[in-house]
């Protein structure tokens, strides 16, 4: 019983990472049907900038609250700018193609990105300074929970609930459901529709700088390549979810934690050996979209004639 | 002259010129003349990727669905003829031993290939038919997650030798695997410019259209799906043979997306697009390599160390300043030397010269409009 | 048909003519010309292996540097050409094809992987070029012919040596071990270290892989910690085995750690902290060693690069030292005479310790078992496990490694005892 809590703690604490890049793409693409595979890696730009932030404020010498929120501020910030410009000079551009231009566009993005970060900061993993004590607090038996997995867990929720905030009480959040249901439309009821597209990715992109830093948190490791399999993998929960649905994303990347964990823990009991964790996402993935092929929350939409 | 004297005179030469090819890259070269290893294993790999991306093509171009897992059905192809040559090959190549080397190893070979080809075939249909209900994005993240779970299942499987990595034996040269580019691109062609064509251009165009005219559409779209990962397969069973190593880190979704990366910068949905993507997103890489280098004061600073980085800019400006790609929809070719010839009835395909959906285009041409208004 | 036929034709014909060369005669005569030595690397830097790739790259720039400094191998100066392969055999294989035909190198050090040493040996073979590889720990990579060599150790060694220690010192009757799953390193380690453990009397309760890329490791770390081994083998890179480590302790998981010579790194330290303590590695070399070469290494590395050097960059820095060395012997970079030179390497006395290549050109060297100490950021020496065949120095009077070991760990657990100059001294 220790071990299966232990496994769900760990499954979930992963899972909400997923979640909040998960959040990004599902907004992305809810506005303008785009697979923004530069996602995952504006999570690494993310980690990156808060350890640049860290080190050279001195927060990594003299840890504290204040240092730490500080650090996952300015990250955000940082990554919305980043995640704007992209939209501003490589997207908008493209907009009005092909699904495949655009597309190819995102592959071009993520790979410029990666490589250019390899090129500047080195293939070799960042340490990142641990800003907030990291201690273990025992639930029962075995099942220990440490201080950086609630951190996770708290920041995650607030972060979500802001952006349900944002998204159901606001005008702009009004602009971006607008945008999202159609664009065009919306352009027609004098919405600026370039802005919001633009403060979408600002969200999006502020969201994953969150996971990259809460991650670093977590496992104090940052290296330039780090947001290729992770980000591919919240986007999995995107679609999982029902992609441009925000509760869906958050449900998928929970599962999808869960669902790796469980599967390296207990996979070998049912001839599941655990080096398929990765193969895991992707197969839930098809059997959930054969079964309900928009996804667990999305809704169907029906093909008009 | 009668059309199979044309084909049969046009076939020998492609066989002579493919031959003189392969002579040179011999240690000998033809007649003193030749290539070095480097440039005969980029001739190589321009012919494989020629066969990835048309198969590609035909899925992606000409079916207008948009599947982004193609190395999966390679590494299927290229596993499965190479476990195929370890267990089976080598008694073959012996039992033929009396007839040479060059029979004998090219018999191994196109057995291998042809193993490759069925299981990767099969594969494409096991993906295919529950896969296929799927639309555009969807079907994509289920085709790259497909090649994924493909890639991390051969990663475990130890009788083709997990993380080790597997040796093949060596049967492919470049004569076989031109020979395999040139029927594949004849191929698929033949195929897009059949009935069987316009009704998979027909889905791309408009799939409750098409259906609503009679054309069975999951039945096209599985076909057109199957052919094209049992050309992959085809690809992955020669580069096996010519690399004589596998590693499942060739066939990562990097590999997926260079041959996506070619038929869009070459022009979907155009044949002689697709081929010149195959040959750019091949050369330019290794062009790349050869950026000068400055000296900044005591250092040495190279160029080259940025040649991803400029691969990538170069991708994603190609998209922004022609996102049609380089050809568009045309093809490219020597027209100019034929006779002119009375255009068959009906002329090309429906939408055989435009890459972008119509639908699409029009779509394009609207947010245009709306984009001008606003300026 | 015709139009696609003739663009064909016109593509390769153009590609055809600016790449034609005149073939035959000796392919090697054409490069020793000049008063340079060309030396070709290649290896994994933007991939997702690239600390590796440039760790490397810059091991074998210093000692190149070094060597140019002093003048040079026999009056000529050394250029290196360095190529990146993104850590995919299938490139590794083409850019070793670039060094050797287009770039005309003498020889060739790399890769790291033995995966991409195992498609790139094959060129380097047939072309009749020396290639060494600094740390390509699979056996079969040098099976692929005589010009193929290495200066580190094999798997078969470095993973009995672990499970000798954890048996004969550390008394541990149950093992688990944790591989990383793409790696071919790992999983030699992983099957040489059950096979002696098993040998020695030994249990393997649970076996684990991760994917580098994996954000977490807890899932697999909850999963052994139901079977309570008496110590974790944990054969994998730094970065991963530093986050293993300290999420192994954050689950209440204090038994001894164990791993092999890929932990080596500076970074190690700052990012396991003090979750290292209670852990052991098999290494060549210890960078707190105070033997002067090892320390002017590590000096000038840091001066050159800002970073200590890992395992993987003092491998590569012997490499090219030995291949110098093999030039300096050969008289030249006949190819033929340069693969006999780096054949016959003897005693070499590299910054991983004294360098002899066997029957099978593979390194033979004692390793050294190293405790790790968290709070000084170093390495403490624990003894010293020679490999089959090779004598231990005669102080200990024994042929038999187990008796070696147990006399030295009573013995040398306190300070930095000079383990590799003291060999060095004995093997002479």
């Amino acid at each position: 019983m220790d071990t299966f809590v232990q496994q769900l703690i760990n499954g979930l604490t992963i899972g909400s990472i997923y979640a909040l890049i998960a959040l990004g793409y599902t907004m992305v693409y809810g506005i303008l049907r785009l697979i923004n595979f530069a996602h995952g890696d504006i999570y690494m730009v993310g980690a990156y900038a808060g350890f640049i932030l860290a080190t050279s404020l001195g927060f990594a010498q003299n840890p504290s609250v204040f240092g730490f929120i500080v650090t996952l501020i300015g990250s955000m910030v940082i990554a919305a700018a980043i995640g704007m410009a992209i939209e501003r000079f490589a997207y908008r551009p493209v907009r009005r193609y092909s699904k495949m231009t655009t597309l190819i566009t995102a592959i071009g993005m993520s790979l410029l990105i990666e490589y250019l970060f390899v090129f500047i900061f080195g293939g070799t993993p960042k340490p990142f300074p641990q800003l907030l004590p990291n201690e273990n607090i025992r639930l029962f038996g075995e099942a220990t929970i440490s201080t950086s997995q609630i951190l996770i867990f708290v920041v995650s929720i607030l972060l979500m609930v802001l952006l349900q905030w944002i998204i159901y009480k606001t005008k702009i959040g009004k602009a971006m459901r607008a945008v999202s249901f159609n664009l065009n439309s919306a352009k027609l009821m004098g919405i600026n529709t370039d802005f919001v597209i633009a403060f979408t990715f600002a969200l999006g992109s502020a969201l994953a700088a969150a996971g990259g830093v809460l991650t670093a948190q977590y496992n104090p490791k940052i290296e330039p390549l780090m947001g290729i399999i992770t980000g591919l993998k919240a986007f999995v929960a995107a679609v999982l979810g029902g992609i441009g649905n925000i509760p869906g994303a958050v449900l998928g990347g929970l599962l999808i934690g869960a669902a790796e964990t469980l599967v390296v823990g207990y996979g070998q009991y049912v001839g599941i050996p655990s080096t398929y964790r990765d193969a895991v996402a992707f197969a839930i993935l098809i059997l959930v979209l054969l079964i309900r092929p928009a996804g667990l929350l999305g809704s169907n939409v029906q093909e008009k004639v | 002259m009668s059309s199979w004297v044309k084909s049969l005179v046009i076939g020998i030469i492609v066989v002579a010129v493919l031959y003189v090819l392969n002579a040179t890259m011999s240690s000998t070269g033809f007649f003193g003349v030749g290539i070095d290893d480097y440039q005969g294993r980029l001739l190589v790999f321009i012919a494989i990727n020629i066969i990835l991306a048309t198969s590609l093509n035909l899925i992606n171009g000409f079916t207008g669905q948009f599947s982004i897992g193609h190395a999966g059905f390679m590494a299927i192809g290229a596993y499965s003829s190479a476990y195929f040559s370890n267990v089976y090959g080598v008694g073959i190549v012996k039992s033929l031993a009396s007839t040479g080397e060059t029979v004998s190893t090219s018999v191994a070979l196109i057995c291998a290939v042809i193993v490759g080809a069925i299981v990767a075939a099969l594969m494409g249909l096991i993906v295919g038919i529950p896969s296929l209900r799927l639309k555009g994005d969807y079907l994509a993240i289920v085709t790259l997650g497909f090649a994924e779970i493909i890639r991390i299942v051969i990663l475990n499987i130890d009788a083709v030798g997990g993380a080790t990595g597997y040796s093949v034996p060596g049967y492919a040269n470049f004569l076989w695997i031109g020979i395999f580019a040139v029927i594949t691109v004849i191929v698929i062609r033949n195929i897009v410019k059949s009935d069987a064509g316009r009704a998979l251009v027909s889905i791309r165009e408009d799939e409750l259209a098409a259906e609503a005219m009679g054309v069975n559409t999951t039945r096209y779209k599985v076909t057109s799906f199957v052919i094209g990962s049992a050309f992959a397969g085809i690809a992955g069973a020669l580069f096996a043979h010519y690399n004589k190593f596998l590693h499942t880190n060739d066939f990562q979704f990097i590999k997926s997306f260079e041959i996506i990366i070619m038929i869009v910068i070459g022009g979907m949905g155009s044949m002689t697009g697709a081929i010149l993507g195959a040959i750019i997103v091949t050369l330019l890489p290794e062009l790349l390599r050869k950026l000068p280098e400055i000296q900044v004061g005591a250092s040495t600073f190279h160029f080259s160390d940025l040649r991803l980085v400029i691969f990538a800019l170069i991708l994603i400006l190609t998209m922004i300043l022609r996102p049609q790609g380089i050809l568009g929809t045309r093809e490219f070719g020597l027209s100019w030397l034929k006779r002119p010839r009375k255009t068959p009835e009906g002329g090309g395909a429906v939408g055989a010269d435009t890459g972008v959906p119509i639908a699409q285009q029009e779509d394009a041409k609207r947010m245009q409009s709306e984009e001008d208004e606003d300026q | 048909m015709t139009r696609i036929f003739l663009a064909i034709c016109l593509i390769t014909s153009v590609f055809f003519s600016f790449a034609c060369v005149q073939k035959g005669g000796d392919a090697n005569s054409t490069g020793a010309t000049g008063d340079t030595i060309k030396v070709g690397v290649y290896g994994d830097l933007t991939g997702q292996t690239s600390s590796f790739g440039q760790s490397t790259k810059n091991g074998v720039q210093l000692a190149v540097d070094e060597i140019n400094a002093a003048g040079g191998v026999n009056g000529k100066k050394i250029t290196l050409v360095v190529e990146d392969d993104q850590g995919r055999p299938e490139q590794a294989k083409t850019v070793i094809s670039k060094l050797i035909n287009q770039d005309k190198v003498q020889a060739v050090l790399g890769e790291v992987a033995s995966s991409n040493s195992l498609a790139a040996a094959p060129v380097a073979q047939e072309a009749h070029i020396p290639m060494i590889t600094p740390s390509s720990t699979n056996p079969k990579v040098t099976e692929v012919g005589d010009y193929i060599s290495r200066v580190c150790f094999i798997d078969p060694f470095q993973g009995s040596v672990m499970a000798k220690f954890a048996a004969n010192t550390l008394k541990a009757k149950t093992a688990a071990i944790i591989g990383d799953v793409q790696s071919d390193y790992s999983k030699g380690l992983t099957e040489f270290f059950t096979q002696e453990f098993t040998k020695q009397g030994g249990k393997i309760v649970a076996e684990q892989k991760y994917a580098q890329t994996d954000p977490d490791f807890k899932a697999q770390l909850t999963a052994i910690r139901n079977s309570n081994p008496d110590v974790i083998y944990i054969p994998g890179y730094y970065g991963q085995v530093a986050i293993i480590a300290k999420q192994a302790r954050e689950l209440g998981m204090n038994m001894p750690l164990l791993g092999g010579d890929g932990w080596d790194s500076p970074e190690l330290w700052k990012l396991g902290g003090d979750a290292l303590k209670n852990a052991y590695i098999s290494n060549h070399y210890s960078a707190e060693n105070p033997a002067p070469e090892i320390q002017n290494f590590v000096k000038n590395y840091q001066a050159k690069f800002g970073v200590v050097p890992d395992s993987l960059a003092a491998l590569a820095y012997d490499a090219a030292k030995v291949l110098a060395d093999a030039i300096k012997r050969a008289g030249g970079t006949d190819s033929a005479k340069l693969k006999e030179a780096i054949n016959q390497t003897k005693d070499f006395a590299g910054v991983t310790g004294r360098i002899t290549l066997d029957g099978s050109r593979n390194a033979v060297k004692p390793a050294v078992v190293l405790e790790l100490n968290p709070s000084a950021s170093k390495f403490n020496y624990k003894e010293t496990i020679y490999p089959e065949g090779m004598t231990p120095p005669a102080t200990t009077g024994s042929t038999n490694t187990n008796s070696n070991s147990n006399m030295n760990s009573t013995a040398a657990t306190n300070t930095n005892t000079n383990a590799v100059t003291s060999n060095a001294n004995a093997t002479k």
